[in-house]
């Protein structure tokens, strides 16, 4: 059983048929109810539910206090390394384009992690291309093991693993996944990642699975919106996050949502996704699965991260930068995209206060030693 | 009121407070003022000992009874683990064991509560185990050196009272232990009425901290479960489902063989 078969599932789905009928009267009904099924989930990604936010912006902030309180819990990625061979046409990291690369040695990691745990953080998502020459499962878990020292929650966004190596970092001491599907429509996927391993659609659509299975503490998914009609990507988002957290109760799941960011190299096709888009998807998120994480990165403007504060986030990286050597080393790399929240970490928490919500800076812990 | 006893300490105050979910830590210190709670529960995974500004240690009054709690162990052994931890990091000998396998309704785990709570309690922590209401499960938790037993009202977070008020009862009738109702409570008047039912104590989170004013809320919560206290201990007079003004039916038998 893989969350494939539920995607075919929706293959010859008629969606615009579908959202092309959706009422008012449909809407009010779904905002009433008290657990919503995946046609009200798609329903909420309508035209129509659009003329509806604040209503439903409403409920999903009542869902999320009650689920998670006012609380924001505050991360920053560690870019590793920049070495890729994947061709994907939308990411600055492409074999192709002529940019520095740049490696951390495991004494450069160290410096990082002491400059970043001088800001408070505890959580930490560690980043790396797609290259198991230049970062293998083994440098991967060495770094892990230094960054241990420094925090209490490690997730990895790497290249997808097997299962047995997901359980192998997890030893190590990682307990967090991030994995994107970048673009659940397979011919679009087939067509953006040009060449590498990449290519595999299945490979990475069961990465979240596999980590599941190796009993990861928490997974999160997500479209890289914008390579797609936002509609169908974010209902799939949707649908597969419940498939895990149904599946893998045990699991916390949560969704990412990001948009294509200026980066070096060319992707011009791309499908707009307008801030209003993007909080429709945030909220109706919110109400097909009220327990879900959802995070936004810096790649969100200061304003609109402020304003999602209250609408269903849980989660947001502050103090970031997404070139490898960034936060301590004078030859950085280039950077995978452009973040336009530049906030430090200081200023992103008292822009939370502000908003009447308290910063989190540690939520886990290492139990396994 | 009369004092609650649990692990040989005696507590004057039967509302139990959680520190999670507050717009800011700052608040905390006046919420626990105005609840007059003594018990404080808090997650141990939050606690971060690195920073004054961000450990939830430092905005808890040092008379308080610290009740860390196991918060994210998925199974008995990350439990134990979890409680040993807390212990070395000073938060003295009391545990509330969660333990949750299910993320979507945060939904206990009775089977792997129990074999923790036996663990521990053999190695002389206060045992106070999250459950869902079940009268076998708590005799076994009786049995496994627990102290108290906490079952839910309503699934955690869910501010939707005493769903589960059938099951609590029987437990606060049969168990010998204090039976102190857990998540779910969201408003006052569902604390007064679980004291009013005989529950030795009520532990509330999420009502307090997502209140408008959680400061006020906590004093309405005090206020509630000194109300209900009062009401059990004054023995409620009998429920009756029609108004007893005379016996038109068996009054004929009161008045004598003419």
């Amino acid at each position: 059983m893989s969350f494939y078969r539920e995607y075919l599932k929706y293959k010859d789905f008629e969606f615009n048929k579908f959202l092309e009928n959706i009422t008012s009267a449909d809407i009010f009904r779904i905002i009433n109810k008290d657990k919503i099924d995946e046609y009200d989930f798609l329903a909420l990604l309508s035209n129509e539910a659009e003329k509806h936010l604040e209503e439903v912006a409403q409920k999903a902030h009542k869902l999320t206090i009650q689920n998670f309180g006012k609380t924001i819990l505050l991360y920053t990625p560690l870019y590793l390394s920049n070495f890729c061979i994947n061709r994907c046409s939308y990411c600055g990291f492409n074999i192709e384009n002529k940019i520095k690369r740049k490696k951390l040695t495991l004494k450069e990691i160290e410096e990082e992690a002491k400059v970043i745990s001088s800001t408070g953080l505890r959580h930490i998502l560690i980043l790396t291309g797609e290259s198991r020459k230049e970062t293998p499962v083994s440098y991967i878990i060495d770094a892990v093991k230094i960054l241990k020292k420094y925090f209490d929650s490690i997730s990895i966004e790497i290249y997808p693993l097997k299962e047995d190596e997901y359980i192998e970092v997890i030893k190590a001491g990682v307990d967090g996944l991030t994995i994107y599907q970048e673009v659940y429509d397979e011919n679009i996927y087939d067509k953006v990642h040009i060449a590498g391993p990449k290519k595999n659609y299945r490979f990475r659509l069961d990465a979240p699975e596999r980590a599941c299975k190796a009993r990861m503490r928490s997974v999160n998914i997500g479209a890289l919106l914008g390579l797609n009609d936002w509609r169908k990507e974010a209902f799939m988002t949707g649908l597969h996050a419940k498939y895990l957290q149904d599946k893998y109760s045990d699991v916390e799941i949560s969704v990412s949502l990001p948009r294509i960011r200026p980066h070096i190299g060319v992707y011009e096709d791309i499908y707009p996704v307008s801030d209003k888009n993007l909080v429709q998807i945030m909220l109706s998120l919110r109400l097909f699965l009220p327990r879900v994480g959802i995070t936004i990165s810096t790649r969100e403007n200061q304003k609109l991260r402020d304003n999602l504060i209250p609408l269903g986030v849980t989660k947001m990286s502050a103090g970031v930068s997404t070139e490898v050597g960034g936060h301590s080393s004078k030859t950085k790399s280039d950077s995978q995209f452009e973040i336009s929240d530049k906030r430090s970490v200081k200023e992103m928490k008292e822009a939370i206060l502000s908003k009447g919500y308290q910063p989190v800076f540690k939520d886990w812990m290492q139990i396994d030693y | 009121m009369d004092k609650l006893i649990i692990g040989g300490i005696e507590l004057e105050s039967r509302l139990f407070i959680g520190t999670g979910k507050f717009p800011s830590k700052k608040v905390i210190p006046d919420v626990i003022k105005s609840s007059k709670s003594q018990v404080i529960t808090m997650a141990l995974r939050r606690v971060d000992l690195n920073s004054k500004e961000e450990n939830i240690l430092e905005y808890i009054p040092k008379d308080c009874i610290l009740l860390p709690n196991t918060s994210g162990a998925r199974n008995a052994e990350e439990a134990v683990r979890i409680a040993r931890l807390a212990k070395a990091l000073g938060c003295g000998n009391w545990i509330k064991i969660e333990v949750i396998s299910d993320n979507k309704y945060l939904l206990p785990d009775n089977y792997e509560t129990i074999k923790a709570t036996e663990i521990l309690a053999k190695e002389g922590f206060i045992v106070l185990p999250y459950m869902s209401p079940d009268l076998i499960a708590a005799k076994r938790l009786v049995e496994a050196g627990a102290a108290a037993v906490m079952p839910l009202g309503a699934p955690i977070g869910t501010n939707r009272g005493l769903k589960t008020k059938e099951l609590i009862q029987i437990m606060i009738d049969e168990i010998d232990l204090p039976v102190i109702v857990d998540a779910g409570i969201g408003k006052p008047s569902d604390a007064a009425e679980a004291m009013e039912m005989g529950a030795a104590a009520v532990l509330v989170n999420t009502a307090i901290a997502t209140a408008g004013d959680p400061v006020k809320m906590a004093e309405a919560f005090r206020l509630a479960v000194e109300a209900g206290r009062l009401a059990y201990t004054s023995k409620l007079g009998p429920e009756k489902r029609f108004a007893e003004a005379s016996s038109p039916l068996t009054g004929f038998l009161n008045e004598g063989e003419k």
